[in-house]
């Protein structure tokens, strides 16, 4: 499912915009990673995509006008998965899992023998099946962010918004996310758009970078378009090198003075 | 991976619970009816529920015995179970949408501003009706409960305990303002202090029937956010996400879980801790989902008054305790068990 922005803005408080009519086309199927620097209104690109935010400027979901839809209609085509997702404390797997189904469901409906099918296939696609019955308060972080994504799954949209999906994480982890990412595409056809705090990984990963600055994009395409030396130390203030590896581009932080 | 598994658990009601909080629902109705000075044993009180209530047989009790048990311990009875049912519930509900493990209507600060309400009724409206207490509890309460939510939101937002501070002052200010209006219409000082501690004593089926029917909308209403419930576990952000508004959510399950409390509080005066004991204890039975908590805990907290204020009527015999009394006794080492094992929340 494509995403068309236009001239997009978000305030906060009045006079201080975070995001400043931005434009952006996302097409169906394309993994898109934002990129930039603590407050450069990555998140809330991705909230307001997500109807989570009041904002000016349209945004089409397959050409449809997203601010007519239903918040339901909405939830259907968009998921959201925060930085740091709730953990309700003592909810079993499979419980937190159907709370995806929220906006297939009548407001007071409960699930059906079709919703328990998509949930059981979205444990099953992750893996997930023998935590099925298991409180989310026992698991490892590494698997709360597998049911995490679950959810998602389950709630059955073509767009998936991740915001820092690898935020806390230690390489290992980090690179696991993602790589779970990518498998989940090839699964699903999805529109995929992350926020991402790790260059190197981005490089890799997503197909298109957007880098943004002060609530504007500054450059958009392909890693090795967008991750260059220039940019990173005009936007993030860092002396980088940035190397070209097989899967993409990876960027080293070099100490000031070193040469 | 790929083929979709069988068997997942579908959540629901835990039916085996619910049955065995009914037989003990059960077991409390019988002894609160049994128990007493008029020395009826249970095979007769059961004899006489039986034969004579349902079958319409012809009684084999005297005619004293009879009324004793149709006019004074069955609606006292009937009476305890709607107002424990209520209050756990209450609690139940006010925990879910405010994700607050020590939310109770006591606490917040509800049942207070519905004793105000009602104060202001019994003091200055003289020969007010009865059925206009639990309206007036109503506003007092929803005044409160708002208040309550506001000044806990500005202390700064997601601590568990900022908002039952918050409930704690908004408690204290309305009690001041309770105090007040009594200190100044003397009168009335005897009929409203015995019915803060919390008071059961009842004059015939009255009161029961004032309760029945906030006891349907509400009890009906939050069963049907049973699942809307589950779904606030997640907080607001991720619940919008979802395609529901949780202001909406939220806005519903506290209109009808305070207007559950103001009835309770109405007939019954302030009985604490209730709304606490009962869920917590229900949630380490039967799981954390509200599918199975809210319908449960309603019934456990239905037993679980009849129990406390058989209780009240015994232990200082021929003298009677105030339930509230007996509630406190119980709730309050409880109330500081959950402060301590949700610390996590606390932070």
């Amino acid at each position: 499912m494509s995403v068309i922005i236009d001239r997009l803005s978000v305030s906060y408080r009045p006079g201080a915009p975070v995001l400043r009519e931005l434009s952006l086309d996302v097409n169906a199927g394309e993994w898109l990673g934002l990129l930039g620097p603590n407050g450069a209104g990555k998140s809330t690109l991705l909230k307001a995509i997500a109807g989570l935010v009041e904002h000016t400027g349209s945004i089409l979901l397959r050409g449809v006008d997203a601010g007519s839809l239903r918040h339901r209609d909405r939830a259907r085509c968009v998921a959201f998965v925060p930085q740091e997702p709730v953990i309700p404390p003592g909810m079993t797997v499979t419980e937190y899992v159907l709370l995806g189904r929220t906006p297939h469901l009548p407001y007071l409906g409960t699930e059906g023998r079709g919703d328990l099918t998509v949930a059981a296939s979205a444990l099953a696609l992750l893996d997930l099946e023998p935590f099925a019955n298991r409180s989310m308060s026992a698991l490892s972080g590494g698997e709360r962010r597998r049911v995490v994504l679950a959810r998602a799954i389950a709630q059955q949209a073509d767009i998936l918004l991740l915001d820092e999906p690898t935020g806390a994480l230690d390489i290992g982890q980090g690179q696991n996310a993602l790589e779970l990412i990518g498998y989940l595409r090839e699964e699903r056809p999805m529109t995929i758009i992350t926020a991402m705090h790790d260059l190197t990984l981005a490089g890799q990963f997503a197909d298109r970078l957007l880098l943004m600055a002060g609530g504007r994009v500054v450059a958009d395409g392909p890693a090795a378009q967008v991750l260059t030396a220039e940019y990173i130390r005009e936007f993030y203030q860092a002396n980088v090198e940035v190397v070209s590896v097989n899967s993409g581009v990876a960027v080293l932080p070099i100490r000031n003075g070193a040469r | 991976m790929g083929e979709p598994a069988t068997g997942l658990e579908p959540v629901r009601l835990r039916w085996g619970w619910l049955a065995t909080m009914l037989a003990v629902l059960l077991g409390a109705v019988l002894a609160g009816i049994t128990v007493g000075p008029a020395g009826i044993g249970p095979g007769q009180v059961i004899g006489e529920l039986l034969g004579a209530g349902l079958a319409g047989r012809p009684s084999t009790l005297s005619s004293i015995q009879q009324a004793i048990i149709w006019e004074i311990r069955l609606p006292r009875v009937a009476l305890g179970g709607l107002v424990g049912g209520l209050l756990s519930l209450a609690g139940a509900s006010y925990q879910g949408v405010f994700r607050n493990p020590l939310a109770d209507p006591y606490l917040l600060g509800v049942a207070a501003g519905g004793g105000l309400g009602a104060t202001v009724v019994i003091a200055l409206v003289p020969g007010a009706g009865s059925s206009l207490l639990p309206l007036a509890a109503f506003v007092g309460a929803s005044v409160a409960v708002a208040l309550t939510y506001a000044v806990g939101r500005s202390m700064g937002g997601r601590s568990a305990v900022s908002l039952i501070l918050a409930g704690v002052a908004v408690a204290a200010f309305f009690t001041a303002v309770q105090t007040y209006i009594l200190q100044r219409n003397a009168d009335t000082i005897r009929q409203v202090y015995s019915w803060i501690l919390g008071l059961l004593a009842t004059t015939g089926w009255r009161e029961v029937l004032v309760l029945v029917p906030y006891a349907v909308v509400c009890g009906a209403g939050l069963v049907l956010h049973r699942r809307l419930l589950d779904v606030m576990s997640v907080g607001d952000e991720e619940v919008d996400s979802l395609g529901i508004s949780a202001l909406r959510v939220r806005t519903t399950v506290v209109v009808l879980a305070t207007l559950a409390t103001a009835a309770a509080v109405a007939v019954s005066g302030l009985i604490g801790f209730v709304g606490i004991v009962i869920p917590h204890t229900i949630r380490l039975l039967v799981g954390v989902s509200y599918r199975s908590l809210i319908p449960i805990s309603a019934v456990a907290g239905a037993a679980f008054l009849i129990l406390a204020d058989l209780a009240a009527r015994t232990v200082a015999s021929p003298a009677e305790l105030p339930i509230g009394v007996i509630t406190a006794f119980v709730g309050a080492p409880f109330f500081m068990v959950v402060l301590r094992t949700s610390r996590r929340y606390v932070a």
